[in-house]
């Protein structure tokens, strides 16, 4: 099927709002190449479990699409239609599975050394998006709060070695009540500025008490979703046949129940939890991946003006088949090894706010849990300097994002 | 060894960014485009192939010491002029402990773990690769003695390297190609973990070229290439996750570098003009004598 020959009926197995959204737009969709709008229908075939900020950004993209001039179209989309794909693909059922529609489009360009001219495609569009989108400017400031270290009473190899040249680096924090001030500078933030999924807590272990205005994902919370998911893994792979793309489908075909999330909870948080677990490499394994993997997605996903996370230690490092099993109860951890791991995890976290909009003015601060070592950026703050300042968490906060 | 070397800054991978075939594609010097996740040959003629064939060598000279099952195929190709039993002889060590270990109870997991990338992928074996009984009749190991060694060990590219040590000294082929993949646990995203397969592979890198020193075979005539298949994203790349993935196709997923030292090689230089990986098997075949026709690449000035 090419896109030409949409018709509504093709979009009966979308979900209400989804195939609302498609419908309002069919005769822009239909002009869109089918070397892109595969890509476009995997977002708007999730509409449904999508967060505020990404139904916004997929109605001005359709929009933007469905207002652009002939000659604007063919200036936007013929480097895609410069992109030619097999029969095979073309009969492949992108409408319902754009998802792995893509993957093998994803194949077939590497195979037929088409990805660099799609990659500069999707950048040129990307980009030319951007520019005629406008965005409402953010309530606040964006804040990114990291806790690092859990469970180590001490480290000698200097730590925020990427993120020092960017920042101001304080070795005399005050660490009595970190956690508390930080969650309560947090939960200060929710009620100020009241948006929905706009302020998270992201926590590697067993969430601390929080404030009910912020969204929370915990490693130990879905203990009971990954446990569930590694075993219906383990019984996928025992299967004969099932090979990588196989399981891979699988995965994408799971729904929160399938693991045994209940409908009581918000849908679009167990679909992001969900997504997490099976789309997420090692977050099923590592609670050190798992934080850094759902801050990075929270941030490109809902795009909070306030993200905490706190590291914890992940399990000691044992064999792959024995980790995926999940065999055995109580396994050792590895504070140290977390450590390092999340002094990583905030490095990303910080480049994974400054994609967002405002990034300009965007604050982040990361402290070595119960220490007294901790680095702010803020444009408010000298780079690349340090500060023997005696503060406490709160206060560095409000100094971050004054 | 870094000063000991001839040091490469800039080597590019222009083709598909997986182990599998990324590997074939240095061993064939095209950019192959088979599955990465299926055990099959590659599509053009190996260097060890062209080295056989060229050169008149018995099977016994050209080896490949490869981590994971998935790499079973990587000695010959499947063309037609080549083929079957004209290649090197594959021995996976963590094929063999597996099957030493069927035969009495032992805990060797750690050094069995297998594909990071996709734990899911361990397919079956399909010939030509070492077999556990030709153990004693060509490693002159016992498997008692094998396992007994493989304890003392803590990771699959130990024991790659371990084997790869014992066919020097039993076999001395002269072109021994050894594949490591401890670093791999970066797909796990503990970057910890990373930087430790990273360290233990430089480690194990020294201690192959110290073995190199001191076995008469090898000392002073032997060149020894190290070089990754290919990098990592890029932290700055959205599409990515910084060192956990090698997805994005972008500069730092394809860039990576190489050092050859020992004979022929000149010491203390680094080299920053560009190269591709699949210059490599025309530059061995100028090295050693053989003509890799089939081969993309182009041999690399600055090294002959």
């Amino acid at each position: 099927m090419l896109p030409r020959d949409l018709q509504p009926e093709n979009f009966t197995s979308y979900l209400p709002e989804a195939r609302k959204l498609v419908l309002d737009y069919i005769e822009a969709i239909r002009q869109l190449p089918v070397t892109f709008l595969p890509s476009l229908l995997r977002e708007v075939i999730e509409y449904d479990f999508k967060f505020p900020t990404e139904r916004a950004a997929i109605d001005k993209e359709l929009s933007t699409i469905a207002t652009l001039s002939p000659s604007q179209a063919k200036e936007w989309f013929q480097p895609f239609q410069s992109i030619s794909i097999s029969s095979k693909l073309e009969d492949f059922d992108w409408i319902n599975s754009p998802a792995q529609f893509i993957e093998q489009l994803s194949a077939y360009l590497w195979s037929s050394h088409q990805l660099d001219a799609f990659r500069k495609a999707a950048t040129d569009y990307g980009a030319r998006l951007h520019g005629a989108v406008t965005q409402p400017p953010l309530p606040t400031r964006r804040l990114g709060l990291a806790i690092i270290g859990q469970g180590v009473s001490s480290y000698e190899v200097p730590l925020f070695r990427s993120l020092r040249a960017h920042g101001t680096y304080f070795n005399q924090i005050k660490p009595e009540n970190g956690l508390r001030l930080l969650l309560a500078a947090a939960a200060s933030r929710a009620e100020a500025h009241p948006v929905p999924f706009g302020h998270w807590y992201v926590d590697g272990g067993a969430e601390a008490e929080h404030s009910p205005l912020l969204t929370c994902v915990s490693y130990q919370a879905m203990q009971p979703m990954r446990a569930a998911l590694l075993k219906s893994m383990q019984s996928q792979i025992e299967r004969p046949g099932m090979g990588p793309e196989q399981l891979r489908t699988y995965l994408a075909r799971m729904s929160p129940s399938d693991l045994g999330a209940g409908d009581a909870g918000n849908a679009v948080l167990e679909h992001f939890k969900l997504k997490i677990l099976t789309e997420g490499s090692g977050t099923q394994i590592f609670a050190t991946t798992f934080a850094q993997w759902t801050t990075r997605e929270a941030l490109r996903r809902a795009e909070p003006l306030t993200l905490l996370v706190r590291f914890a230690p992940r399990q000691r490092q044992r064999p792959m088949n024995e980790l995926l099993s999940n065999a055995g109860g109580n396994h050792e951890l590895d504070p140290k090894g977390s450590l390092v791991d999340a002094d990583m995890g905030a490095y990303y976290h910080w480049i994974n706010q400054q994609r967002l909009q405002g990034y300009e003015q965007s604050a982040f601060l990361v402290w070595f849990e119960g220490h007294s070592q901790a680095l702010v950026i803020a444009p408010t703050l000298p780079r690349g300097t340090q500060s023997s300042s005696s503060l406490d968490l709160g206060q560095l906060v409000d100094l971050a994002v004054s | 060894m870094v000063p000991q070397s001839s040091f490469f800054t800039h080597v590019t991978n222009q083709g598909f960014l997986g182990h599998y075939v990324a590997t074939a594609s240095l061993t064939t010097g095209v950019y192959e485009t088979l599955n990465n996740f299926s055990a099959v040959a590659p599509e053009h003629p190996t260097v060890f192939e062209y080295f056989r064939k060229d050169l008149k060598r018995p099977a016994s000279d050209t080896w490949v010491v490869a981590p994971s099952n998935g790499f079973n195929r990587i000695g010959e190709s499947d063309c037609r002029s080549y083929g079957p039993g004209t290649g090197a002889t594959v021995i996976l060590p963590k094929h063999l402990l597996s099957a030493a270990t069927s035969r009495g109870a032992a805990d060797f997991d750690h050094l069995l773990r297998d594909n990071y990338e996709n734990p899911l992928y361990t397919p079956q074996l399909g010939g030509g690769e070492f077999e556990l009984q030709q153990l004693d009749g060509i490693l002159r190991l016992s498997v008692a003695d094998f396992m007994a060694h493989a304890r003392t060990l803590s990771s699959p590219d130990e024991l790659s390297i371990y084997i790869a040590k014992r066919l020097m000294q039993q076999e001395a082929p002269s072109l021994l190609w050894i594949t490591m993949h401890d670093i791999d646990v970066a797909h796990s995203g503990a970057y910890s973990l990373y930087i430790e397969g990273i360290r233990r592979t430089d480690r194990l890198c020294a201690e192959l070229w110290k073995a190199v020193q001191e076995n008469p075979e090898y000392a002073g005539n032997t060149t020894l290439f190290i070089l990754p298949d290919f990098g990592r994203d890029s932290d700055y790349d959205a599409g990515g996750n910084g060192f956990q993935h090698h997805r994005t196709g972008d500069a730092a997923s394809r860039t990576t570098w190489m050092m050859a030292l020992g004979a022929g090689v000149r010491e203390g230089v680094i080299f920053n003009d560009p190269m591709q990986s699949i210059d490599l098997v025309p530059s061995l075949g100028a090295i050693m004598g053989f003509s890799p026709t089939q081969s993309q690449g182009k041999p690399i000035k600055d090294l002959l």
